[in-house]
């Protein structure tokens, strides 16, 4: 690094990250704010867990197990999942396609910052009336009869975080189409930049129709409309295709990415090339599409009448094509590979089984006639915990634990990362597996407490112990990060040995990415340097100066005044002085956006120069 | 660099993909075109399921009135042609002009808004058909209301542009934005075609 580069103090580097457009800075942002979330959705599964350890308890009210479960529901996607992807995408994606930066490093910002005072207004709701309770998925007309104001929470909450991850997916579509580096064609694409681009792409044409819906919602609530009121000729059930129109696609938002982090960790670690590298791609590719037309198996109980359920139920089953296709080609590249078992790679061949059994619990959800018995049972819990968290988290953990180094220039420690696999993974299936059992005899989902002597008893303990499996695992894996980060020991570009663009360039990367322009001469461009160059990546141009957009807290106030606006909607009367300054904070920031010429500056081709030995491009 | 980016002169045929922040912008907006019509169909698809729960209500033939409708459709399309006058303009690097006719664009968009909230008005206080008298009224008002909250934004949008180039020419750094503004505002008339069939043709003979 450079000598401009100093160490900050505290406060210096707080305002960096206050305002930084570096999509590596954003990447950790996103990180820590996903991982903040998903330890809070952690343990309001805990919660949940210790609840049902035993027939008839009364650890928790019914009112705030409702809460909770809610809370559990909506946190772990929209505000763990999500976020941790994003993370991903920011920390990899402009990497993998030899850029210097996002498309837009400024609405990149934004997203984030919306999304986390999304986040936050969310959870400010456990402090102020009481959080949601009508479950993540807020089914009217449940959520319109429900007290207080936690549904309210639910709606503008999600609202402002939903804006900013629209916004994100642009940004990456945008990236990937114009920034890519001379050579990167789509098909030389690595695979996880493939899945973020369609995730892209799902997230823009998804997003929308939970914004309406959520708007319905509020505007129900809040102002008297009357969507969902059947007394007033008002229909349930729109909010429910409306909900689910969105709902499906952004189950594959979420798996897609996790798709791409094992196509990345299996060939590295079996030191081949991805097997059926465009078979890949087009399996991406159509699972995406096929999502956009298969919402209503959500809904198959509604009676919408067999023909719809007959389409929506075969549509639904012809997803397992390419999702079958997907596995058989990480086996295919695993078979034959020389095999190294490094953390990462563990947890990718602890997903395969794992989500193939999701997947086939979801064939069997898929067929219309059976869905009647399963539906809204334990069955149904069980069938998307095993691929939320048999290949979501699975993804995103071998993710961040593949691409730690190049985050943060440290290595997670090895042998905790092993322990934190078993343990978590063991506790997963203790968890959920018998949760399929507990559903097929009847336990309905999310009711608060269950009797003795049905059967059920044992079975609950069985999933309340693997629970605390699970967390132990993950109190490892903090333990760990803290550790690393604390020792700091400095790692390579490279230390996998790995096969794509982002691993030519020091760990971390210096802000600017690339000296000089990468020229990619293929797919997996690192490996065909190493077995027929010289190992290093070729330049594409002349050492020159480059361009790199301003630093801004500008996001930073637009999404604070969406947040104090929310509180002024939501509560009314005289509160509504809130919304006039929230929304005055906004439009103001977006007119300082607008009148203020933002050109960015140069890094010039003379400091470069003088960097030396930090391994850029060799 | 940063000179040439706010310089006005020798500008290439197509000032607003010349760059690559522009050829970004140009194509992030597309993309966000894109996401806005599944927002719109949504919302239309919405209508279309409750544009018959009148309850006690009014229903729509009883209240649409064509004339004024037409009025406003006439208004709104020309204000589209008024916005491609000022991109000639700007692609001709004539300044004055482009301003003259972004002028006229606002003109006619606050025109059709004048009407808008005028029709409002004569449909809340003529005919009792408040936001809250039945689903139709909120399905109708939520579509129509959004339609129209796109076209005071877009408003406010091409006036502060307008305000901020007052007093310099066109250049590579502002011609994206006049560009992706002007697409904008295409697209909340495509959007008014629809309204103008599906809520008030239909409404009046379906």
């Amino acid at each position: 690094m450079s000598a401009t580069v100093k160490k900050a103090g505290f406060g210096a580097t707080l305002w960096e990250y206050l305002t930084t457009v570096d999509h590596k800075k954003i990447g950790i942002l996103y990180l820590v704010a996903g991982m903040f979330f998903f330890i809070l959705g952690g343990l309001e599964a805990m919660l949940i867990r210790i609840q049902l350890i035993k027939p008839d308890n009364d650890f928790i009210s019914a009112q705030f197990y409702n809460e909770v479960l809610t809370m559990h529901g909506t946190t772990m996607i929209f505000l763990a999942a999500m976020p941790l992807i994003f993370a991903l995408m920011n920390a990899v994606v402009p990497l993998q396609i030899g850029a210097r930066d996002v498309a837009f490093p400024f609405v990149n910002s934004l997203g984030f910052w919306l999304f986390f005072f999304g986040g936050v207004m969310l959870n400010v709701s456990w402090f102020v009336t009481g959080a949601p309770d009508a479950g993540w998925t807020a089914y009217a007309p449940l959520s319109i009869f429900s007290e207080g104001h936690g549904v309210d929470f639910y709606a503008i909450g999600l609202q402002i975080s939903g804006f900013g991850t629209l916004m994100g997916g642009i940004n990456f579509i945008v990236t990937i189409v114009n920034m890519r580096a001379p050579g990167m064609t789509y098909m030389r694409m690595p695979l996880f930049t493939w899945t973020a681009f369609i995730a892209s792409v799902l997230i823009l044409f998804a997003f929308p129709a939970l914004t309406v819906g959520l708007f319905l919602l509020t505007f129900d609530r809040l102002f008297g409309a009357n969507f969902f009121d059947p007394s007033m000729g008002g229909n349930v059930i729109i909010w429910e295709h409306l909900f689910w129109i969105f709902g499906h696609p952004e189950v594959y938002i979420l798996i897609l990415p996790a798709f791409g982090v094992f196509s990345e960790v299996v060939p590295t670690f079996a030191k081949k090339r991805l097997f059926g590298y465009s078979s890949m791609v087009f399996a991406t590719v159509l699972i995406a599409f096929l999502g956009f037309m298969v919402w209503a198996h959500h809904m198959f109980t509604v009676g919408l009448g067999p023909i719809a359920n007959s389409i929506f139920a075969v549509a639904t089953m012809a997803i397992a094509v390419p999702t079958g296709i997907k596995i058989f080609n990480w086996l295919f590249t695993l078979w034959g590979g020389s095999i190294r078992l490094t953390s990462p790679m563990v947890f990718a061949l602890g997903f395969i089984p794992t989500f193939t059994i999701g997947g086939m619990t979801g064939v069997m959800l898929g067929s219309a006639a059976a869905d009647f018995q399963y539906h809204d049972s334990y069955f149904v819990v069980a069938h998307f915990h095993y691929v939320i968290v048999g290949g979501v988290v699975l993804g995103l953990f071998a993710g961040i634990i593949y691409w730690w180094p190049k985050m943060f220039g440290t290595m997670l420690n090895e042998k905790l990362n092993h322990w934190f696999f078993w343990l978590f993974f063991i506790g997963f299936h203790l968890t959920f597996f018998v949760q399929h059992f507990l559903g097929l005899m009847g336990m309905p989902r999310r009711y608060w407490i269950f009797l003795e002597d049905q059967g059920l008893d044992f079975f609950n303990l069985i999933s309340t112990i693997g629970a605390f499996f699970m967390a132990a695992g993950t109190i490892l894996f903090l333990y760990n990060v803290v550790v690393t980060q604390a020792k700091g020991v400095k790692v390579s570009g490279d230390p996998w040995d790995a096969r794509t663009l982002e691993w030519a360039i020091p760990s971390p990367p210096p802000f600017y990415n690339f000296k000089q322009e990468p020229l990619v001469r293929g797919l997996d461009p690192l490996w065909i340097e190493k077995t027929e160059g010289d190992g290093k990546i070729k330049p594409a141009e002349p050492l020159g100066d480059i361009h790199m957009p301003n630093n801004s807290f500008v996001p930073f106030m637009m999404s604070l005044g969406l947040f104090i606006a929310g509180f002024g909607v939501m509560f009314q009367g005289s509160y509504w002085i809130l919304a006039v300054i929230g929304f005055a904070i906004t439009a103001g920031s977006m007119l300082y956006r607008s009148f203020k010429d933002d050109l960015g500056y140069h890094v010039h081709k003379e400091d470069l120069e003088d960097e030396k030995g930090d391994g850029s491009n060799g | 660099m940063a000179d040439d980016m706010l310089k006005s002169t020798n500008l290439p045929q197509n000032p607003e993909r010349a760059t690559l922040e522009g050829r970004n912008k140009f194509m992030g907006f597309w993309f966000f075109l894109g996401g806005e019509t599944v927002l719109f169909a949504s919302l239309f698809g919405t209508y279309l399921a409750l544009k018959n729960s009148t309850v006690d209500g009014p229903a729509a033939n009883e209240i649409f009135g064509l004339e004024l409708v037409f009025l406003m459709t006439i208004i709104l399309l020309t204000s589209s042609l008024t916005s491609v006058y000022a991109m000639y303009h700007m692609k001709n690097n004539d300044p004055k002009k482009m301003q003259l006719w972004l002028g006229i664009t606002v003109a006619l968009g606050l025109a059709f808004l004048g009407l808008e909230i005028y029709e409002f008005y004569h449909y809340v206080h003529g005919y009792h058909f408040g936001y809250t008298t039945s689903a139709f009224s909120s399905a109708f008002y939520t579509l129509v209301g959004f339609h129209g909250a796109h076209v005071a934004f877009g408003l406010g949008w091409i006036i502060s542009l307008m305000v901020r180039n007052a007093k310099r020419g066109i250049n590579l750094y502002n011609a994206p934005k006049f560009y992706i503004a002007s697409l904008y505002w295409h697209f909340i008339d495509v959007v008014w075609v629809f309204i103008f069939t599906v809520v008030y043709l239909m409404g009046k003979v379906g």
